[in-house]
């Protein structure tokens, strides 16, 4: 188990008043691709950040790598193992252009000087922004950023990589390509979580968190997941397109034999449908 | 409000001397009370737009008309612009910085001449219509929220103000999905009541079902504008297919693929269960 937590709850007021995480359980595995979905507010951000120790364990047990995330003097460790690209590009960047940005991180953890370069340039190809390499980060559109924040982070080549809303800013083809990145990453061996509002990216993943105020809902397959329309429902969540149309067709007294989870499967289920009328 | 754009350009200068021309020769006009999307890749222009309309910058060439006035005319008072058009940016949460969330929703009403009893009203309207409990966010610091309630409550600072025009750059980005639905169906009533409206998004169902005329920029350039609808059509008949097509319209290609083919008119999710349900039930072909 690369991340096991039990009974987490956490606080941001002094008080303790209001929970912003409530025995939260979690289980994720090496090399799993792990979505978290769950309406604004229901603690995606603050339990990922838990993982790395940007957020210090209140209450509970959390072994990250078989580390105990409440050992100080292995912050650093986490940090490092753990890479996380957060919801608002714009926080992280510290330098005035962007080569440096990336390189900054890379000497932060002492990388050796002559593998820089060559990091630096491998990490904008990744997210194609290799013409960006002098260009200051506040002078970058939206999409850019969030772009180069990305490259930021793979440049460090985490073993557990964290996406918190990264697609946000993106347009159709820019989420599909950071989509595949992801992917790209997994396959090669990496561990993926993965925080959206789009429901259409948590499709291919190996399991879907299911947050709601605070707590865990449900924890499965995307499928048992995505599908189930009292659970999205309880979530405050809109279920992918083809589950939707699948339930709406129903209602209209047409009846596809599965509910598919892909627009694939749609079509295919269409296709089985027409051919018999 | 009516809105006029004629030959706009824009480049930023960059430190080296290099120029990003941001726009380049965009005319088109906007009639008061529309309801215009605004839809282009990652970097073609659409937030330097906005800066223009908002008269936060000053186009290299070309003219923008505000009410038949142009806005970058010697002696034209740009306060008056600050009144009537209300901009939310794309990373909105940078601009909250008061102590508590009522007091950063009621900054922009300080000039306003409202009372304080009206400032509070306007302030829980605004509060409550982006979806919070007003007596349990007010005295709440903006910096203890979460990404997708720093927004709603930028979002809620902008509405207080009532602009007549109100620019949108990407306002669902981060929004869960009733968040998402919410505020367009509040931003399509306020539309209704007379605002004119333009809102950047990649959310193409959300361009394609609130939105009543769409502009698309690609490198700086506008390449198409007209009604939503037909755009999203002619757009499914470009070259490069995947830009600018909703969910709806993606399935209905793939089912044109395996010879099932729909109405070319598909662009929303409803237009699409009513196809499939006139094609599955015998009432198509059959
Ligand atoms: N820095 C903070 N101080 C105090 N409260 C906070 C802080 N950050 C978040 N919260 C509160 O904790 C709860 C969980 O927030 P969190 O950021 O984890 O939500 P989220 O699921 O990531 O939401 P979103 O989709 O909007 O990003 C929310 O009620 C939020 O208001
Ligand atoms: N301050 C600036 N200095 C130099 N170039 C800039 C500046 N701001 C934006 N640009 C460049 O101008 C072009 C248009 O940027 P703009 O922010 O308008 O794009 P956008 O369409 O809003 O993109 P996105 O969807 O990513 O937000 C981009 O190539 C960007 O790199
Ligand atoms: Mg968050
Ligand atoms: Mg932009």
């Amino acid at each position: 188990m690369l991340i096991a937590g039990n009974n987490i709850s956490f606080s941001y007021d002094f008080d303790g008043s209001s929970l912003a995480l409530q025995n939260v359980d979690i289980r994720i595995e090496q090399g799993e691709f792990v979505a978290i979905l769950g309406c604004n507010g229901s603690g995606k951000s603050t339990l990922v950040k838990h993982f790395n120790a940007l957020l210090q364990l209140q209450q509970g047990e959390l072994r990250v790598a078989q580390i105990d995330a409440r050992n100080e003097k292995d912050i650093w460790y986490l940090r490092r193992l753990c890479g996380m690209v957060f919801q608002n590009p714009d926080q992280q960047f510290v330098s005035s252009v962007v080569e440096e940005e990336i390189a900054f991180g890379l000497e932060n953890y002492e990388t050796p000087r002559d593998e820089i370069p060559n990091r630096i340039q491998a990490a904008l190809a990744l997210v194609e922004m290799s013409g960006y390499a002098k260009r200051a980060p506040n002078t970058l559109s939206g999409g850019e950023k969030q772009r180069i924040a990305l490259a930021g982070v793979l440049a460090l080549e985490p073993e557990i990589i964290i996406f918190d809303e990264v697609t946000a800013m993106l347009d159709p083809n820019g989420r599909q390509e950071v989509v595949e990145i992801m992917h790209k990453l997994h396959g090669a061996g990496k561990t993926i979580i993965a925080i959206t509002h789009y429901v259409e990216e948590a499709v291919a993943a190996d399991k879907v968190i299911l947050m709601h105020k605070g707590r865990v809902l449900a924890c499965g397959g995307p499928r048992a997941i995505l599908s189930d329309l009292d659970l999205m429902r309880e979530a405050e969540l809109i279920p992918p397109l083809p589950v939707r149309l699948y339930h709406d067709l129903r209602q209209a007294g047409v009846h596809l034999r599965h509910c598919p989870l892909t627009d694939e499967e749609l079509v295919e289920e269409i296709w089985q449908l027409r051919s018999k009328i | 409000m009516a809105i006029k754009i004629e030959n706009l350009s824009y480049s930023y200068l960059q430190p080296f001397g290099e120029k990003v021309e941001a726009l380049k020769n965009v005319s088109c006009s906007i009639a008061d009370g529309d309801f215009v999307g605004i839809m282009g890749h990652t970097g073609c222009g659409k937030t330097t737009l906005l800066q223009l309309l908002a008269g936060l910058r000053a186009p290299t060439s070309g003219q923008i008309y505000v009410n038949g006035e142009e806005i970058n005319a010697k002696g034209y008072d740009k306060s008056s612009l600050r009144q009537t058009v209300g901009v939310v940016f794309q990373n909105p949460e940078y601009q909250l910085f008061a102590t508590t969330v009522e007091k950063d929703v009621a900054f922009g009403l300080k000039h306003s001449g409202l009372s304080r009893q009206e400032v509070t009203a306007r302030v829980q309207w605004a509060l409550e219509t982006m979806g919070f409990d007003f007596a349990k966010i007010r005295s709440q610091s903006p910096l203890a929220l979460s990404g997708g309630e720093k927004r709603r409550v930028a979002i809620a600072g902008v509405l207080a103000r009532k602009p007549e025009i109100l620019l949108f750059d990407e306002p669902i980005a981060g929004l869960d999905p009733y968040g998402r639905e919410n505020f367009l169906r509040f931003v399509g009533e306020i539309n209704q009541a007379g605002t004119t409206v333009l809102m950047v998004s990649h959310n193409m169902e959300a361009l394609a079902e609130y939105t009543k005329h769409l502009l698309v920029l690609e490198q700086g350039r506008l390449i198409d504008s007209g009604p939503t609808r037909e755009v999203f059509v002619r757009l499914k008949q470009r070259k490069n297919g995947a830009f600018g097509q909703t969910k709806a319209q993606k399935i209905a290609t793939l089912l044109a693929e395996v010879k099932l083919p729909l109405s070319s008119g598909v662009v929303t999710y409803a237009d699409l269960l009513s196809a499939l349900k006139q094609e599955l039930t015998g009432g198509g072909r059959g």
